[in-house]
This record gives structure tokens, sequence and C-alpha cells, in this order.
């Protein structure tokens, strides 16, 4: 019962990962029409905004430590950062410690930015072009991404600890002991996507935009600058990936390959949703985790090897055959 | 009446002298070609064949850098580094048999087919003479194949799969660096030491060659402590979040969690058992231990905090105080201002100990260099062994070690080591906690672990 519940509980935290990707790549096709395969790539940019701050505030000046000598014999410098400095080492070190926290101020503004100017400066040029050239040109895009983030950081993984104090784990049922940072990480994703579902149900800028996914033409006769929303939307998505990515950074460190490891299965989720729906995404993102969650226990792989590395694929064809426009699709999305 | 002015003797003469005339440049030709990329002009290519893009990028630079040096040592460049402590003195600093030495590189990009493409192109392109690199033992075996095939030394990079030296083994390849049995044997003293005898693992197995044989010498070496291993699970290579593999560790009994992975797999897969709180946890009225048997600097790095503590074992390290290392890393920081890692120091060693058997065969001919390196027969102190035959060597900094000619395995001490608990700084990240010696990390050539493979004969390529 325990094992069941802890994979459970791993499912949800998966699944919170693919349903805020899957969310934001579905806002996209929803509003712009594009199929956009630098989603993962945003994620990963998400992540090394967490990274980027975290150096920002480690900056750091040396002084030497009396004594003692580095690797070629000479005197040994420590790296004091700038923060304990003006702050006090207490204070500056508890700084440090809440970067990937802090790093969500980072990330919002910088994602929305980087998806306008991706937006505006590639994507619009690609509306009106056949689906496969967007793909090939956001695939593209995100290889490009990937390796500026490379040439930066390095390939070798790079730590994003949790605080202090969202470290270590928390009892959720007696005798079950859970990873408080993935608790966190599930009511983080919980939170973002009501907030995005609340902007679209209640705000009129939301219903607009909802009404432009549904007749965009119509919504254009009215006098309504669709296209302004719609980019706007295009920066959202951006940020709910970004918002993803830094948070996940405690869980897996950040590397700069990260945004592919997710990408199809991103893409996998959103079919199996239904392309266009925003429930769907979400619902097919939980899923998903789950099911991949208990495909890897010892039971699942002995019983049938290899069913962890195919069980989402396996569903997606399952779904494809029976349901061809996915969970909660809507009729006419992708069926031409 | 017409008179032919051929005559039966007339015809056989100028066949004859034509036949000649015809074959002389093939004679020629075939002098040129004794065997594959003879170097003809004042220099000798090598081809350093390292991951340049993909996962191992940053490992492919060390390695890189590396390679550098020892070509600036070679040619008598710089402070000429390990060439002052190698027990040979058969290199003069004036490259390689008079030669200056330049080379080219290919990216591994750690996929096999790539590997073998750019090994391919350095080769019949550039007419590399020898191939070293690379960070995966599945390139690694790859590569070596091909360099067989083509007639060219392959001097293997960090690869630390059984099989390169076992089933997969050729005669036109060497291996420096240690294997996975060698890990096995020289952890478990350690182990028991540090853990008893009296414990329960569970492995976790990266799903290719190298997870696979880790695995195997792994549970040999701790089953022989007496421990129990509880399950073997296989994670795909692919795999980024372990967690739905290390919750049921939680409830399994086991008491020991081995991490036989690598790279990008092993930073998130102890990161992971880290957050499950694994290492705080008690067992069996034991505290759960995490075991990660092969240990790499740049894998470190990336565990950052989450290494503290934890055993493992490693084929050199930059701390090691022979002269030979403090030469090495003398060089190496000078140049670019950090330690070396192990890959970097192999594949530094590997051109030395290529450039050396060519100067001491008088030839690049890739036979007299495999003879070579398999040395006069000479052998190990302290190891009884019919096997125990090859090319002895020391100044490279693992102390003296032998080029097995029986499979072209280096044997040598294996260090293991742990995540240290203070480190003075981001590149002191691991401490040698016991130098196990060669005679307990031996083994023979037909060890049912290596069985299967042939060295074969060595191949010229002409």
């Amino acid at each position: 019962m325990d094992a069941i519940l802890l994979q459970i509980l791993n499912g949800l935290d998966k699944g919170s990962a693919y349903a805020l990707i899957a969310l934001g790549l579905t806002l996209i096709f929803g509003t712009l029409g594009v199929v956009n395969f630098a989603h993962g790539a945003l994620f990963m940019i998400g992540a090394f905004c967490a990274v980027t701050l975290q150096r920002l505030l480690s900056l750091s000046h040396q002084v030497e430590v009396p004594g003692q000598v580095d690797f070629l014999g000479n005197p040994l410098m420590a790296d004091v950062p700038y923060v304990t400095d003006w702050f006090g080492e207490a204070t500056g070190n508890a700084i440090i410690d809440w970067s990937v926290p802090l790093a969500i101020l980072l990330t919002i503004p910088v994602m929305l930015l980087v998806g306008y100017v991706m937006e505006r400066g590639l994507i619009k040029h690609f509306y009106k072009r056949p689906h496969a050239d967007q793909i090939l040109v956001t695939f593209g895009l995100a290889i490009v991404l990937q390796e500026i983030v490379k040439y930066y950081y390095g390939a070798n993984p790079i730590q994003t600890p949790a605080p202090e104090a969202l470290s270590g784990v928390a009892q959720v049922l007696p005798g079950v002991v859970y990873p408080i940072w993935r608790i966190v990480y599930f009511c983080f994703a919980a939170l973002i996507i009501s907030g995005v579902f609340a902007f679209l149900q209640f705000t009129t800028f939301g219903m607009v935009v909802r009404a432009g996914m549904a007749d965009r033409e119509t919504v254009g006769l009215l006098g309504i600058d669709i296209d302004k929303r719609f980019t706007f939307m295009f920066g959202l998505a951006a940020a709910v990936a970004g918002l993803a990515g830094v948070m996940y950074g405690p869980i897996n460190a950040p590397n700069y390959h990260m945004g592919m490891d997710f990408l199809v299965l991103s893409f996998v989720v959103v079919v199996v949703g239904g392309m266009g729906s925003l429930p769907g995404a979400v619902l097919a993102g939980f899923l998903l985790g789950i099911l991949e969650s208990f495909a890897s226990t010892t039971w699942a792989t002995t019983t049938l090897p290899g069913i962890n590395q195919i069980i989402i694929y396996l569903v997606a064809i399952i779904i494809l055959l029976t349901r061809p426009r996915g969970l909660m699709g809507r009729k006419g999305v992708m069926e031409d | 009446m017409s008179t032919s002015r051929f005559t039966r003797r007339g015809v056989l003469k100028t066949g004859a002298v034509a036949g000649a005339g015809l074959a002389l440049p093939t004679m020629f030709t075939s002098r040129a070609n004794a065997y594959v990329n003879e170097p003809t002009g004042d220099t000798v290519t090598l081809g350093f064949n390292v991951p340049q893009s993909g996962p191992y990028a940053d490992e492919g630079a060390d390695e890189l850098r590396a390679f550098e040096l020892a070509v600036e040592h070679l040619n008598g460049e710089g402070d000429g580094g390990m060439l002052n402590t190698f027990s040979s003195k058969a290199l003069k600093g004036n490259g390689i048999l008079g030669k200056k030495v330049a080379y080219v590189t290919g990216d591994t990009q750690t996929k096999s087919d790539a590997a073998r493409a750019s090994a391919k192109s350095m080769i019949e392109k550039d007419g590399a003479v020898m191939i070293s690199g690379g960070s995966s033992s599945g390139v690694a075996v790859a590569v070596q194949g091909l360099c067989q095939e083509a007639g060219v030394i392959f001097m293997a990079g960090l690869t630390h799969s059984n099989d390169t030296t076992g089933k997969d083994k050729k005669a036109n390849g060497f291996r420096h660096f240690f294997d996975a049995y060698m890990s096995g044997a020289a952890l478990a003293p350690v182990l028991k030491n540090e853990y008893g005898s009296d414990r329960r693992a569970y492995h976790l197995t990266a799903d290719y060659t190298w997870g696979w044989t880790q695995q195997e010498s792994i549970q040999a070496s701790t089953e022989a402590l007496g421990w129990e291993t509880v399950e073997n699970v296989l994670t795909p290579l692919a795999a980024t979040d372990f967690s739905s593999y290390i919750a049921p560790v939680l409830n399994s009994g086991a008491d020991v969690l081995v991490l036989n992975h690598y790279g990008g797999n092993m930073v998130n897969s102890l990161t992971n058992a880290v957050q499950f709180g694994l290492r705080d946890k008690q067992v069996n009225g034991k505290n759960f231990e995490i075991v990660v048997p092969l240990y790499s600097e740049l894998m470190a790095k990336g565990a950052g905090e989450n290494i503290k503590g934890i055993l493992g074992s490693c084929n050199w390290q930059w701390s090691l105080q022979d002269e030979g290392t403090k030469a090495f890393v003398k060089s190496f920081g000078t140049k670019y201002g950090f330690p070396p890692s192990q890959a970097a120091h192999t594949c530094y060693v590997q051109t030395i100990l290529y450039a050396d058997a060519v100067e001491r065969a008088g030839t690049f001919e890739p036979c007299a260099v495999v003879a070579a390196l398999e040395g006069d027969g000479s052998s190990l102190e302290g190891v009884d062994s019919a096997s125990n035959a090859g090319l002895v060597f020391d100044g490279l900094g693992n102390g003296p070690t032998l080029y097995r000619s029986a499979d072209h395995q280096c044997f040598k001490d294996v260090l293991v080591t742990k995540g240290k608990e203070n480190p003075t700084s981001e590149f002191d990240l691991l401490e040698v906690v016991e130098v196990t010696p060669v005679d307990q990390v031996w083994y023979e050539p037909d060890h049912p672990m290596f069985a299967g493979g042939d060295l074969g004969q060595c191949n010229n390529g002409a």
C-alpha cells in the first residue's frame, strides 16, 4: 500500500512538469495554431534563470586562506560572496540558499520577454506555413537555444539546490515519507495551472482569448486586435514553461539538454489530452506521469520487461486508435 | 610479299621491359604503402576522437586539453610534463621519430555511429596513424573495431566496461583506464571495513554494456564479502528522473544502494536518492549507504553536496603525490588554470605511451607498434601469474604499471575515493581513502567476465 501511494505521489510530481509544459504548448497551439518544438527549450531556459541568479548572488571576491595552498602550491584563495559582505553572513547565506524561489521573480519577466521576441521575431512569419515548416523552424530554434546555453554554462549538470528549510523529507502518512521539494513542486504546479485557468475564465482578456481560440476571424471582425493578445499568450506560455523549469532545478540538476528530454513526452501528453484542449493537457499530464511511475516499478518491469520505456507511447497509440481527437479534444481540431 | 619486323624474341624482350616498367611504380607504391597512413613528410598526424557535443562534452573538452598538452610535450614545447618522470627515455622531445606531431580532432557525440564516422574520416582523409580518446565504452568498442579493420592503432580513452579488453578486445586496441572488475575488487575490502559483511544491496543499473558489466562485477565482489543482492533494476539510458526507481528501494529491505550509473544518469539518480532521504535512513539497524562504483571529477562537480561521504573508485586523482602526477598537474594546471580530470590523465598517458612505443619500434608500422606496446615480457612485482607479462613502465601517475600483452589491458593500483566532506575548493571534491594494490585487482585473461573474445592478429591495413 505504501509503495502504491509513493508511486502515485511520484506520478503526480512527474505529471506536474508534463502538465505545465503541455499547458503552454496547448496555449500556443490553441491561440496561434503553431506546433512549437522550441517549448522544451523554454523549460530549460527557465531552469537556467535559477542557475544565473544563483551565480549572480554568489558573485564573490577572494581572500587568502592562511596556511593552505591550492593544487599548484600557491596560497589557497577562498571565495567570499559579496552578499555576505553587504548583509552579514547569516542573511547573505540565506539569500543564496533561497536563490531558486527568488529566481521566480527573475524568470517571469525574462520568459515573457523571450516569448515575445520569439513570437514577433520568428514564429509570426510561419503562421501561414504548413505545420511541417513550423516544426522544422521551432526544432531548429530549440537546438540553437540549447547550444547557446551549453556554450555559456557547459554540458555538465549544475546543481540548484532547494532551500535548506524545504529540503529533506516529510511524513505524508505513517511510515511513508516523501521529499518536501517534490510536494512543493506539485503545489506550485497546481497553483500555476489554476492561475492560468482563472485568468482565461474570469478576466475580460481571457474571455477575448477564448473567443479568439474558438473563432479568430469573427473576433477580428469585431474590431479586437486579437494578434496582440495572442502574442501575449505566447509570452504567458513561455513564462509557464520557464516557471516549470526554474522550480524543477532542485529535483534534477539543470543541464542544457533537459528541454529535449521533456519535449517529446510533452507532445505525447498534448496529443493524448487532445490538441488545443487545456484541461485535456493537464489531465493527460498527470495521468501519464502516474502511469509512467507505475510502469517503472520492479513488479512492472519484471512482468513486462521494457514497459517503463514504452508505456507513454503505448497509451498514445491506443488513444489515437480509439479516440483520435484525444481525451478531451474538440471535434474538428487537427482532424481535417 | 611483306615481311614482319616483329620477332618472337623481340616481342618477349619488349614485353619484359614494358612489364618491368609498368611494375616499377607499383613496387614503389607498395613500398610507400607498407602500412596504412605511413607518414612520408616531416609531420605525423594523430587523431583525437572525443565527445565535443552531447552530454559528455565537458569531459571531451578536458581530454582534448590533455591531448594538446601531450602533443606540446612530444614536440619539445612546454615543461615536458610526465616525459620527465616517465621510466622510458626513448622520447627526446623532438616529435616522434623526428617528425613533428600534428593532430586532428573528431566529435564522437557519445554515439557509436558518429564516433566511427569521425574516426574513419580522420584515418581516410587526414591520414591519422593512431586514434585515441572517448568517454563511453559503447563508443570505445565501436571505434576499436573500426581501427582494427582499418589497420591503425587505437589507444582507448575513458572506457570502463569489462568488454573493451574482454569479449571485444582487438589486437590493434589498448586500454590504460581501469575496468569494472577492478572497481569491484578494489572497493570490496573497503566496503567491508566501512559497512560490514552483512549487508543487503539494491542495484540501479544503466541499461547498456558498461552498466551490465559493472553491475556484474560489483555484485560478484560484494557477494563474495557476504552481502546479499536484493534486486538489480535496469534503468533506461535516457532516464532523467529516477524517483520511480528510488521509491521501491525504500521498502525493499535493502540497506545499500549501488548506483551503476555514469555522467548525467549518476548525477540525477544520486540527487534523487538523497532527496528521498536514503542517506538519513536506518534499515536493519544500520545506516543506509549509497555506493557509486565509478567516479569522475565532473560527475562529482555535477552532484554537488550529494556526493559527500559516498564511496567509489577512480583510475587516477590529481591529488596523488607521486612525481608523475605532480609533473602532470603542474603542466596542466599552469596551462589551463585548474587540475586535470582522470579522463584527461588517461588520454595524456595513452598518447605518450603510443609515441614511446613508436620510438622504440623505430617505425609507425602498426604491428611493430603493437609489439612494442606488448613489451618484452617483463612482469609486475608481487603478482604471481603466468599472464603477468608485457610492458612494464612507471612515472606516469599510477606507479608501476603493466600493459598486459595477453589482452592489452593496463594493470596498476586502483584508487578508492570518497566524496570530500569539507572541500577547500571547487576542484577538491574527492579524497583518496585507499590505494588498492594491483595484486588485489588482478584477474586472468580467461576470467569468465572477460571470456569470449580474441585479440586476433594485428592489422597493418596495407
